[in-house]
């Protein structure tokens, strides 16, 4: 029990800069970005490919270019040649599928075998049992501290106001071609670091490693907005990682006791993440119905 | 300060919602000109703002800004020298920002350091906003880290003010910027207007479809009509001038009444 709830832990800080990414593209600029789920097995295949030749740490900031040149791509596709966001993320991610093939010398898969990884070396530093929780939740939280700090420099004031109102935008000076570029970027460049981290984690990197993440991304992004709460920023970036571990969590829970079918786990994410997006308007309409009902049956009563 | 010389612009070209919006336009405006703009439904008054603001780029004719050719320059380069207010008291702030984040927004517009983008509000930056806030005389220099959609319209619309004149612009374009406000605030955030331009000797464009603001504001006004300026009265002349006079000379002019729906005579 104590093992699952290790392994929980571990993946939700490996798997959180995931949602972290979808805060900043989805919550902080309002774009629904499924470049997502390529830029995850981007990362990961940069990442274990340059560990496989030998080099595990310079193999962490290549994944971190390489998912930030795929956001630019997103980026320019809709701000410069005008393809409609969602659009611009599938066309990306549909090329990355054949970049993805590419970083992993043209297989469907690639693997670590008796290689370091920057694991392995925290581990023989000394880290002790915990060292894949240590390395993991020292990087994410490094980067939610340095996301929290970004969006109160200048330029993240004003990637936040593109979010919030493109008219006042314009109106001030800023370049929302350059805040949404920068945005992405960023955002891509999380998610490939994330994807990097799990490759050399796992010691494995697999083209269809990210099917689908991008709404796992949102469901923890969901859960935790729901248990901690929406606000200011330091406290959104907490939630996604809270978020981040309670689904690792409640996945580690439905492997354990076989409630739900594991191949069914999907369907409920989605199913989870369609509903609470869709909460804020059918609350209202609910409402309305209710109403709607009890006048009914009030006109009958007279 | 603001010389058009010539623009026209045509919406939906070659179809049947052909519209000319702009036709052969010039406007020559000294600096610290305040000009009021009333016109008719569609003639283009808002449109002049857009062309002039760069939200499209006119089909001819030039625009020069305190001398520089600003005719193909993108909007947010323009802005950096223009303060824009629209009728929708929304659209001019962020509303998930605070107002202090609001407010460094609207002081990096026209910064001098452009190119500082992990610069983060300072202390002093703070006690300026909070400065500048408090002329509003709205209390909001207290309740500077709350969102600004917790504001009510009359006051985003005074805040909006004060960020697109903190640096005092070139030129302040102000399109109906009281309209959507209840009377008593639409005079507050006119008053604040009228004190902010003067006190920075900013040249302004407005807007209105108040008539009687619209010759008691300014030193200048300008009627509208199909894209043309047809009135053009300032000085001596616009001195004695009554709201019927200025709707007599329109229909001399255009031989037809003023038609805007929304027109406030009083």
């Amino acid at each position: 029990m104590l093992n699952i709830i290790e392994t929980a832990l571990e993946l939700g800080m490996l798997y959180a800069l995931i949602p972290m990414a979808l805060f900043l593209s989805f919550r902080v600029l309002d774009i629904a970005d499924l470049t997502t789920d390529g830029s995850f097995v981007l990362g990961a295949a940069v990442s274990v490919t340059l560990a496989g030749a030998g080099h595990p740490i310079l193999a962490i900031p290549a994944a971190i270019l390489a998912g930030g040149c795929a956001g630019f791509i997103t980026a320019f596709l809709q701000t410069k040649l005008s393809v409609p966001s969602i659009l611009a993320g599938i066309i990306t991610n549909t090329g990355l599928y054949t970049i993805n093939l590419m970083a992993m010398g043209w297989k469907s898969n690639a693997s670590l075998l008796k290689k370091d990884t920057i694991f392995s070396l925290a581990r023989d530093a000394g880290l002790g049992g915990g060292y894949k929780l240590i390395l993991g939740t020292v990087v994410t939280v490094l980067v939610g501290v340095l996301l929290v700090l970004f969006l109160k420099t200048r330029l993240g004031l004003s990637i936040r106001a593109t979010g919030d109102n493109p008219d006042m935008v314009r109106a001030s000076s800023i370049n929302p071609t350059f805040t949404i570029s920068v945005g992405l970027a960023l955002a891509n460049a999380m998610t490939a670091l994330s994807g990097a981290m799990v490759g050399q984690a796992q010691n494995a990197a697999d083209i269809n490693g990210g099917t689908g993440i991008v709404v796992v991304g949102l469901a923890c992004l969901i859960i935790g907005e729901t248990v901690v709460g929406r606000g200011a920023i330091p406290r959104e970036v907490l939630a996604v990682i809270v978020g981040s571990i309670l689904y690792r969590l409640l996945y580690a829970v439905v492997l354990y006791t076989k409630v739900v079918p594991v191949g069914c786990l999907k369907l409920v994410t989605a199913i989870v993440v369609a509903l609470a997006i869709a909460a804020p308007s059918l609350k209202p309409e609910l409402a309305l119905r209710a109403r709607r009902r009890s006048a009914r049956a009030e006109q009958e009563v007279r | 300060m603001l010389d058009i010389k010539g623009i026209s612009k045509t919406f939906n070209p070659g179809t049947v919602n052909e519209k000319t919006a702009l036709s052969d336009l010039s406007l020559h405006l000294e600096p610290g000109d305040f000009v009021t703009i009333v016109g008719s439904n569609g003639a283009g008054k808002s449109t002049l703002f857009n062309a002039i603001a760069g939200a499209f780029i006119t089909d001819s004719g030039s625009i020069r800004l305190d001398g520089k050719d600003i005719t193909f320059l993108p909007e947010h380069r323009r802005s950096r020298e223009m303060g824009r207010l629209f009728q929708d008291p929304m659209r001019g702030t962020a509303p998930n920002m605070t107002i202090e984040e609001n407010m460094a927004l609207a002081f990096l517009r026209a910064g001098r350091s452009q190119r500082a983008y992990f610069s983060r509000i300072s202390q002093k930056d703070r006690s300026f906003f909070r400065d500048q806030l408090s002329q509003l005389g709205m209390g909001l220099e207290d309740r500077m880290d709350q969102k600004v959609g917790l504001l009510s319209g009359g006051q985003r619309q005074a805040l909006t003010l004060l960020m697109a004149t903190q640096v005092p612009p070139k030129l302040l374009l102000l399109d109906e910027h009281t309209a959507a406000l209840d009377p008593g605030t639409a005079d507050k955030v006119l008053t604040l207007t009228r004190q902010i331009v003067a006190e920075h000797h900013i040249t302004t464009l407005m807007i209105t479809h108040n008539m009687h603001d619209a010759l008691d504001l300014g030193n200048r006004t300008l009627m509208m009509n199909d894209g043309r300026i047809v009135l053009d009265v300032q000085g001596e002349e616009r001195r004695g001038l009554s709201v019927q006079d200025l709707l007599a000379r329109f229909r001399a002019g255009v031989g037809r009444e003023l038609d805007n729906d929304r027109i406030l005579l009083a």
